[in-house]
């Protein structure tokens, strides 16, 4: 039953799955109600992505859960030098993750994991003032990561796996700030590309000091998204220029970058839990988007991005049979840098709450529930390495403020 | 369960909330007007005023003429509604009666990527001028318009045309017999700008000077349109222009008038255009010696000066050569040869029009080698705009600039000086925001391929000039626009 539902879901691939920004870090409704922590929490299969190790410490021989989130993100543009505002209108988007761990002995254990933690979903209206760095992009990736842990001795297991992703881009904007046909419709260039396939892996370790106190590491390696032969779709140009911009294919290549997480837990009685995690995502291979088009042309969009960090913080708290409550906060620092800030991906840091709880509709059937707030303070930043023909680069930047709610509803089944 | 529909539900409540920023630009209060009204702008004007590019009036060029750029950003500060008079398309000209009376827009063709060259396009103008506008309009721009046209009666009477009516505001006029000045105060514009007088030199400059310099006469009746506008009667029109528009107490923006030599169409060409092998110099000068032995023979009889004599003398060399041209001011020696001809080289000074630049070298009689235009074949007056042309033509824009400037004053209103910014445009450039806008034509961004007009980046420009002029006067706080945003010339 738990293969089918998993399967539907890898069935409705055409949906839109990825939101909000770039990382998208919704990998499981019970550990995201609690700041999204997990590297040392013993909960359920989402332990598939956030600890391979830990399904070796699993209270259960099988457990499986599936679960989906709701990405309602805004994005707030102005510019008080020229009177400018304006508003992306992101579709909502759903990203999914699907769990399964199994322990086929005492020492050994087997899952699978399906989960989308790198994604975009922007929308600004047409002909924006920033129209020339973005229109539109809608970017998705999914992650299958078949899994083992082993279970070392009672106090230490490892676990780890390799990952298949399989990703798709689509993306829009004008080709520069003023060029358009002769009835004023901008030129603009919509490069899309799916099947984007590629490989990485995932590795854990739970250390268990004591029965209550657990430490996990978990390391998950860069993924190169190397996009080739994608379509490039020219609209508007003058047809004294469409040689120059004729359509075309377009090679692209897009970092999703390694991160590590350790972190820790302790059960303080039998109904409250606490959890720390700390992530270091290694952003420093984003450098630079660059594409190459088969008509000859090259755009360079240097990105500069920095390692980052986030901090997070959980608790549980086990009401009764039938009811879990979970609440957290994280901190998350944005990757990037002075003057790199693009419209694309106009992240700041935010202060990050969450909340959520888990339903026991009998022992082995289970309902999660979660809610992510994203906070963003307003501020003014700017991309200022935009290339124009004229071998100058021109800079584009205002005030933006974001925020986004995230709800999200997993289902978990255990025996 | 039902407490997780309740929490999902009531969080739905909180999805649609846009992030609020602590001052919304797009809410009153983060711009002020100042002392200034922008409810009702009203702008006042020729062919710059109504976004005039690439040699006629479009959609598109409309759509950032410099009072439309304004009026967009005075709306962030109480500016209200902008109506212009739209044009039917994007192809330019004009027809009436089924004949085209005003030429398509010019467009680069790229068809040789090698050397893009400015074209009409090649299509039907479908904006017909008997069609009838209904105004009223803030934007009170007409193309051609001097300054005695704005207070005359009957300007947009179609059966005055082409004589005495003007086709654009023919379109645009609320009756037969209103004046462009009766139409703006019929408004009762609470703000208004006036740019004016361009047309009262550029129409004799840009003819090369064919027509008459009629300071002296005070009857515009008597005028043709290729005359200098006689600066009495531009001042006395431009008070009364200005008593009108300030009579109900509205603020307002005047421009002065920019230099001819900012603009591309007297500064493409230049004076030596003519490259040369030392062969064909030498052919050349064998085939003017006759003319410069006639001269020296004057000089000796005292018929000119030397200083004539060695401005009259005809002298190729290998490279660059100075063009030969027609120069009516010098000493008519006909009577001592009929063929005798007012010839010379020109200099700096003297300026070759743009529209010269398609017959420049090439034959004027396609059977004879030797009657190469500007070389064996001098340039006429039509084609050049000599130094004492330009003489005159800055005269009067001195003269007129010394009223806008004294009247911007007595009138206290806001006074955008173009003619700096015009030259700042010229000589250094102009710097944006990735990039640099000059006079160069075609490519230098500021003019469109009628080497007169802006583009609509060149008109961006210039409505900075304006904001940033009003702003100081009026102590408001207007927001400008960023250049690098419009466009400059349209390839085809």
């Amino acid at each position: 039953m738990k293969r089918i539902i998993l399967f539907t879901f890898l069935l409705c691939a055409n949906y839109m799955v990825f939101a909000g920004g770039y990382r998208v870090a919704l990998q499981g409704n019970k550990q995201l109600a609690m700041g999204h922590t997990g590297v040392a929490v013993l909960n359920s299969a989402e332990t598939v992505f956030f600890n391979p190790a830990g399904m070796a410490f699993l209270n259960n021989r099988f457990s499986a859960s599936v679960g989906a989130n709701f990405i309602f993100s805004n994005i707030s543009f102005q510019n008080t030098e020229f009177g400018w505002s304006s508003e992306a209108d992101n579709p909502v988007s759903t990203p999914f993750n699907a769990y399964v761990a199994y322990q086929v002995n005492d020492w050994l254990s087997v899952g699978l994991g399906a989960y989308t933690p790198y994604g975009s979903s922007v929308e600004y209206p047409e002909n924006w003032e920033g129209s020339h760095l973005i229109q539109k992009i809608e970017l998705a990736s999914i992650f299958i990561q078949p899994t083992v842990a082993i279970k070392l001795h009672d106090k230490m297991s490892i676990g780890g796996g390799p990952i298949f992703v399989t990703g798709n881009v689509n993306f829009n904007r004008n080709l520069d700030r003023s060029l358009s046909d002769l009835e004023g419709n901008r030129s603009n260039v919509t490069i899309d590309k799916s099947g984007i396939n590629a490989w990485g892996y995932s590795l854990g370790m739970l250390f268990r000091p004591t029965e209550k106190w657990n430490i996990g590491v978990n390391y998950r390696s860069e993924i190169e998204m190397d996009a080739e032969n994608g379509s490039a779709d020219f609209q508007n140009v003058p047809s004294g220029l469409q040689g120059q911009f004729a359509d075309g294919t377009f090679n692209a290549s897009l970092p999703l970058p390694a991160e590590l997480t350790v972190g820790t837990s302790y059960q303080i009685n039998d109904k409250w839990l606490v959890a720390f995690d700390f992530n270091r995502v290694y952003w420093d291979s984003y450098d630079s988007l660059n594409l190459s088009f088969s008509n000859g042309l090259q755009s360079t969009n240097p990105r500069n991005y920095k390692n980052s960090s986030t901090y997070r913080f959980g608790v549980q708290y086990v009401a009764n049979d039938q009811f879990t409550l979970r609440g957290g906060y994280y901190f998350d620092e944005s990757p990037v840098q002075e003057g790199y800030f693009a419209p694309e991906t106009p992240r700041n840091d935010s202060d990050n709450f969450t909340g959520g709880l888990t339903f026991n509709v009998n022992s082995r059937f289970a309902i999660d529930a979660s809610f992510l707030y994203i906070h963003f303070e307003e501020v003014d930043a700017s991309y200022d390495y935009h290339p124009e023909s004229n071998g100058q680069t021109s800079s584009f930047g205002g005030t933006y403020k974001n925020n986004a709610f995230i709800p999200g509803l997993s289902v978990s089944y255990k025996f | 369960m039902k407490r997780t529909l309740y929490i999902l539900s009531s969080t739905v409540l909180f999805f649609a909330c846009e992030p609020e920023f602590k001052n919304p630009v797009d809410e009153p209060g983060t711009y002020t007007s100042g002392d200034a009204d922008f409810s009702n702008y009203v702008a006042v004007g020729n062919s710059l005023t109504a976004g005039y590019s690439d040699g006629t009036v479009y959609l598109q060029a409309q759509k950032n003429s410099y009072p439309s750029i304004m009026a967009k950003q005075f709306s962030l500060a109480g500016g209200g509604n902008f109506n212009q008079p739209l044009v039917n398309d994007n192809i330019g000209g004009l027809t009436l009666s089924g004949q085209v009376v005003s030429n398509t827009r010019m467009v680069l063709d790229y068809s040789n990527p090698a050397s893009p060259t400015p074209v009409n396009l090649n299509e039907t103008p479908t904006t017909n001028v008997s069609d009838i506008l209904e105004g009223p309009f803030n934007n009170m721009g007409v193309p051609g318009a001097k300054i005695y046209h704005l207070v005359a009666n009957g300007y947009g009477n179609i059966a005055n045309f082409p004589a005495a009516a003007n086709p654009y505001f023919i379109r645009m006029a609320s009756n037969s017999d209103a004046s462009v000045l009766e139409d703006a105060l019929e408004q009762e514009p609470s703000f208004f700008s006036l740019w004016i007088g361009n047309n009262d030199i550029l129409g004799y400059a840009t003819s090369g000077g064919t027509g008459t310099n009629q300071t002296g006469n005070l009857d515009p009746q008597t005028y043709g349109s290729s005359d200098i506008t006689d600066p009495t009667l531009f001042a006395g029109i431009y008070n009364s222009l200005l008593e009108g528009l300030t009579a109900n107490g509205a603020k307002g923006a005047v421009a002065n008038l920019p230099d001819i030599t900012a603009i591309p169409f007297f500064t493409t060409v230049p004076y030596n255009a003519i490259p040369m092998d030392a062969a064909t110099a030498q052919q050349v000068n064998q085939a003017y010696a006759q003319y410069n032995g006639g001269l020296q023979l004057a000089y000796a009889g005292g018929f000119i000066s030397a200083e004539e004599l060695q401005k009259r003398t005809i002298q190729f060399s290998a490279g660059q050569n100075a063009v030969v041209i027609l120069d009516e001011t010098l000493t008519d020696l006909s009577a001592l040869n009929p063929e005798f001809r007012n010839l010379r080289q020109a200099t700096e000074e003297d300026l070759i029009l743009l529209t010269t630049s398609s017959v420049l070298g090439t034959l004027a009689d396609p059977n004879n080698p030797s009657s190469v235009i500007g070389v064996g074949v001098p340039l006429n007056d039509s084609q050049v705009l000599i130094d004492a042309e330009v003489e005159e033509v800055v005269n009067a824009q001195i003269a007129y600039n010394t009223t806008i400037a004294g009247l911007a004053d007595q009138y206290n209103l806001a006074y955008i000086d173009t003619k700096s910014k015009l030259n700042q445009l010229s000589n250094e450039g102009i710097d944006f925001n990735g990039g640099i806008v000059t006079n160069v034509y075609a490519s230098g961004g500021g003019f469109s391929l009628d080497g007169v007009h802006p583009t609509s980046r060149g008109y961006a420009i210039l409505a900075n000039t304006f904001i940033e002029a009003i702003n100081a006067k009026f102590n408001a706080n207007i927001p400008v626009v960023e250049p690098g945003n419009y466009p400059t010339v349209f390839i085809k």
